[in-house]
């Protein structure tokens, strides 16, 4: 784009070998970064820099490349995804930092997200806690009623899809500060709680879901509100407050 | 070889549900003693590990990311068309089954594509049951709108997120089965070679990503859904990690690729900004229903535009040329992928491009016009008559928010300009790859238990796939083919027992691919696994990409092999091989795009016609259209492995016969 330009800039970033080895914070100087660059696109260019002095690069995760997998995360000057709101850490752009800024670039700091190296976690819990009931129970078949049989109002399919945008980062559990993935849960039990095709189950879907996501070690909520700011996808509030509504609910059964 | 597609006999309409009925089932009890890996957890990979659970089988699912839920259907935008005729415009399985074989360029065939158009339906009604939140009516029904070759309004849509929808659908189908324990994940695992014994599919060696032990897993059947292989080209829409190597190390063990150079060249991309990229983004095609697609006419506008002197909303009406409405006034801007890509390439070269890079590659994809219609159509719905053109402005644009509101906010922070202001640039970039190995009726490979499904198989989208059949296939293999096909090939197995992974076979694949992996670590090269990556990548796009020649081609295929042998010289691999390895896990995918380039170029040079999205500037019509030659090339292209030499594969062929559909030039004027 015509408006970018070359900035230089220093890095302090989270080096940790694995799992077990105790972690640092390592400086780099990098020079050259187009303002037009994404911040992993600054990253790839930090790795072959560090490869060509015949360094490790740095490990962090990322796939998709346009903020829809989740699969990246990054904390960037204390705040996940960085300084952009509604933005993952593939879509924030070089061009909202200076020249010579020093970048603070860390992981995910939670007790359910365990470093596996790097700037790499385990959010293995996430998936647990979705196995744990955030389905419905219906097999493959072919032979369910036709789609359009059960008619839904447009507002509770628009805001079921609202939640279902979640993309299961875990920006929310490490912005936290008891690290509590309500704001996760909340969005999947909400998607259900919405449709009727969610309803059949939606008791032993709460129960199971909350049961797990305890079990997995996230926190409590104690509607900080900082989970809604930091999500890249706007995921509401309300959602905690329908979880809990229908935590209620199930349990009084 | 004689290639045997396995087609039913019968009438088209029938084929499919004759065939289910006589297929060989194996019964609920026997089921648990039968292994069942699935590679992938895609749309397809995702689809049948859940339903093949559901039946009662064992079943071992691997991806390469943190979680199923984050491969890469889920950056799908538009949506997943069905045969379901709710608008009342014509719509049909046989329209659909048409349109898709049209669209294709006559290079599919006829009866996976019809078995795909009878599935359709069945996918929309799965996925609701499911609890897909598919955007709806104020009815309460759901709502559809039209995508690229088609003028029947037939997809499904979640806002520009239905990829992702659908997915987290099959994600939940998949997460329900792993919880009741008939499936077991390997998250962060890759594949890294096929097992055989006795010539059939029993298993896969696989990478732990995280403590890099190479792990040994059998089965009765391996189903691979690894997606396609748009990173040969470097830059493309598809994520960091796509790779071909599960499909290309089942190719090394004697399943043959098939169409290799059909690659579907998306018309509407954010254009490159500089060296430093690493991957391109996809605007989703329904931005076609509202955007009307322009250069300037005058060559001196575009370069005083590019110089940043003139903006495009000074260019009047006159001065621009909406090019696709004037070469093809009856789908106009929905003209298919490969047509508009092409075009908006033409202008470019002939100097109209808008974007200031090193290529001036761009266009303009304008929703003015759609801003000032559908303000006016919200005002009337709101009873007012008489609407301002401030108030016009204003719901048109909340129009439009309320449509791609995602897909704007994205194209805004990668660009830093207001799509809603001015008008999105945009170029062609690789998105989708209509090759793959090659697959029977089934989508059994050649090598017998070893099924390929997805973007993967080469099988239902010819030369050039149509926009939200992408999903739609993912989903039909997954959910509606290969549950069906599987058992029937199991019903054999029944007796078979556990497979061993002690054997001389297995013991074998894993030293070859250890021997690999301590080759690149201990090469001590100079360069990094994404120099040779760019490289790679550049020869592609320039010499196999959108236009093609003889003399192009043949130089790719030397400039490569030239690449592949530097490659194992001087790539540098740091780390080690018992930790997570990002540099490693890229260049062993690296070592299979270098082989497939190649294959990639040689199907190209041998396709002596111009079809669907592979064009060969010595054949096209006086009108520049792409000129197809169904007399000497109606045929599928297979190639056999022969070694590590790729210019030694030998190419198989498999005749397509139109025996339902009339085949004709396309036209979409």
């Amino acid at each position: 784009m015509s408006s970018a330009k070359n900035i230089n800039i220093n890095l302090k970033i989270w080096r940790q070998k694995n799992a077990k080895a105790k972690g640092s914070m390592e400086t780099y100087k990098l020079n050259n970064v187009s303002t037009a660059s994404s911040f992993l696109e600054m990253l790839d260019q930090l790795n072959e820099q560090l490869i060509n002095e015949k360094k490790e690069p740095v490990a962090f995760d990322h796939d998709c490349r346009e903020g829809i997998c989740g699969m990246c995360s990054l904390y960037i000057n204390g705040r996940a995804h960085g300084p952009d709101t509604g933005t993952t850490t593939c879509q924030l752009h070089m061009r909202k930092f200076n020249d010579g800024d020093t970048i603070f670039i860390e992981p995910w700091r939670s007790k359910a997200f365990p470093v596996v190296k790097d700037l790499v976690v385990d959010r293995s819990a996430f998936d647990r806690i979705q196995q744990a009931g955030g389905f419905v129970s219906v097999n493959t078949s072919g032979r369910t009623i036709d789609a359009n049989a059960i008619p839904i109002p447009k507002e509770d399919a628009d805001k079921a899809f609202m939640a279902a945008a979640c993309i299961g980062c875990g920006a929310c559990v490490a912005s936290c500060k008891n690290g509590s993935a309500m704001l996760f849960v909340g969005a999947k039990v909400s998607q259900y709680a919405l449709l009727p095709q969610g309803k059949v189950e939606a008791t032993q879907r709460v129960l199971n879901m909350v049961r797990q996501m305890d079990e997995e070690g996230f926190g409590n909520c104690t509607n900080t509100g900082a989970c809604e700011v930091e999500c890249p996808k706007g995921i509401s509030l309300e959602n905690i407050a329908r979880m809990n509504r229908e935590y209620l609910k199930a349990s009084l059964k | 070889m004689k290639l045997d597609s396995k087609i039913p006999e019968g009438h088209i309409s029938k084929k499919w549900t004759d065939y289910k009925d006589h297929l060989k089932l194996v019964a609920p009890n026997n089921r648990p003693k039968i292994d069942i890996i699935v590679v992938g957890t895609g749309l397809a990979g995702a689809s049948a590990a859940a339903s093949l659970g559901e039946m009662g089988y064992n079943v071992k699912a691997f991806c390469y990311q943190d979680s199923p839920r984050r491969a890469h259907s889920i950056a799908a935008q538009g949506g997943i068309n069905a045969a379901k005729n709710y608008q009342n415009d014509g719509d049909s399985v046989f329209r659909l089954f048409y349109d898709t074989i049209k669209g294709g360029d006559y290079r599919a065939r006829e009866a996976n594509v019809h078995r795909l158009a009878e599935v359709s339906s069945n996918i929309i009604d799965q996925c609701v049951a499911q609890g897909v939140p598919f955007a709806r009516e104020y009815g309460g029904l759901l709502d559809n709108r039209s995508f690229g070759g088609t003028q029947v309004q037939r997809t499904f849509y979640a806002a520009g997120q239905t990829g992702q929808q659908l997915l987290l659908g099959a994600y939940s189908a998949l997460s329900r089965q792993i919880g009741l324990g008939r499936v077991k994940m390997f998250n962060r695992h890759e594949m890294l070679d096929l097992v055989k014994v006795d010539g059939k599919a029993r298993g896969i060696i696989a990478r732990n990503l995280i403590t890099g032990e190479l792990e040994r897993h059998s089965a009765h059947a391996v189903i691979i859904a690894t997606g396609g292989y748009g990173n040969v080209y470097f830059l493309s829409t598809n994520a960091m990690g796509s790779n071909v190597t599960a499909g290309w190390k089942i190719h090394k063990q004697g399943a043959l690729f098939a169409n290799p150079c059909f690659v579907q060249i998306h018309p509407t991309c954010i254009p490159v900004h500089g060296t430093n990229q690493a991957k391109l983004t996809l605007m989703s095609e329904s931005l076609r229903n509202s955007g009307r697609i322009w250069v300037p006419k005058k060559k001196e506008d575009a370069a005083a535009i590019r110089e940043g002197k003139l903006k495009p909303t000074q260019i009047a009406e006159e001065d621009r040329d909406y090019y696709l409405e004037r070469k093809y006034p009856s789908f106009g801007n929905l003209a298919p992928r490969d047509i508009s890509s092409r075009a908006a390439k033409e202008v470019c070269d002939a100097g109209h491009g808008i974007e200031s890079n090193d290529t001036n590659e761009g266009v303009y994809l304008d929703f003015s016009s759609e801003i000032q219609n559908k303000g006016k159509q919200s005002a009337y719905a709101k009873g007012n008559h008489n609407p301002t053109q401030e108030e016009i402005t204003k719901l048109g644009k909340q129009w439009l928010e309320e449509k791609y509101g995602n897909l704007f906010a994205m194209y805004q922070k990668i660009t830093d300009e207001n799509p809603y202001e001015t008008p999105m640039k945009i170029y062609p970039a690789v998105h989708y790859t209509m090759g793959g190995v090659w697959v029977d009726y089934n989508l059994q490979s050649t090598i017998p238990g070893c099924f390929v499904a997805g973007e993967a198989n080469f099988s239902d989208h010819g030369a050039n796939r149509l926009g939200a059949s992408a999903l739609m296939q993912g989903l039909a293999d997954g959910y509606f083919v290969l549950p069906y096909t599987v058992s029937n090939y199991l019903a054999d197995e029944i007796r078979t027992g556990k497979i061993s992974t002690e054997t001389q076979e297995f013991i074998d694949a894993e030293n070859n691919v250890k021997n690999t992996i301590d080759r690149f670590l201990n090469n001590n090269g100079t360069k990094s696994v994404d120099h040779f990556h760019k490289r790679l990548g550049l020869i592609m796009w320039n010499k196999v990409g959108m236009g093609r020649n003889e003399a192009g081609l043949k130089q790719a295929i030397e400039e490569i092999a030239a690449l592949k042998e530097e490659f194992y010289k001087e790539v540098r691999v740091p780390g080690s091989s018992d930790e997570l390895n990002p540099e490693l896990e890229k260049a062993l995918r690296v070592a299979d795009f270098i082989d497939l380039g190649q294959l990639m170029a040689m199907d190209a040079l041998q396709r002596k016609e111009s079809c669907g999205g592979h064009f060969r500037e010595e054949y096209q019509d006086a009108e520049g259209e792409t000129l197809r030659d169904d007399e000497n090339f109606s045929f599928v292209s297979a190639w056999q492995y022969n070694g590590n030499d790729i210019t030694k594969e030998e190419l198989h062929k498999e005749e397509l016969k139109y025996e339902f559909i009339k085949i004709a030039a396309r036209n979409y004027k």
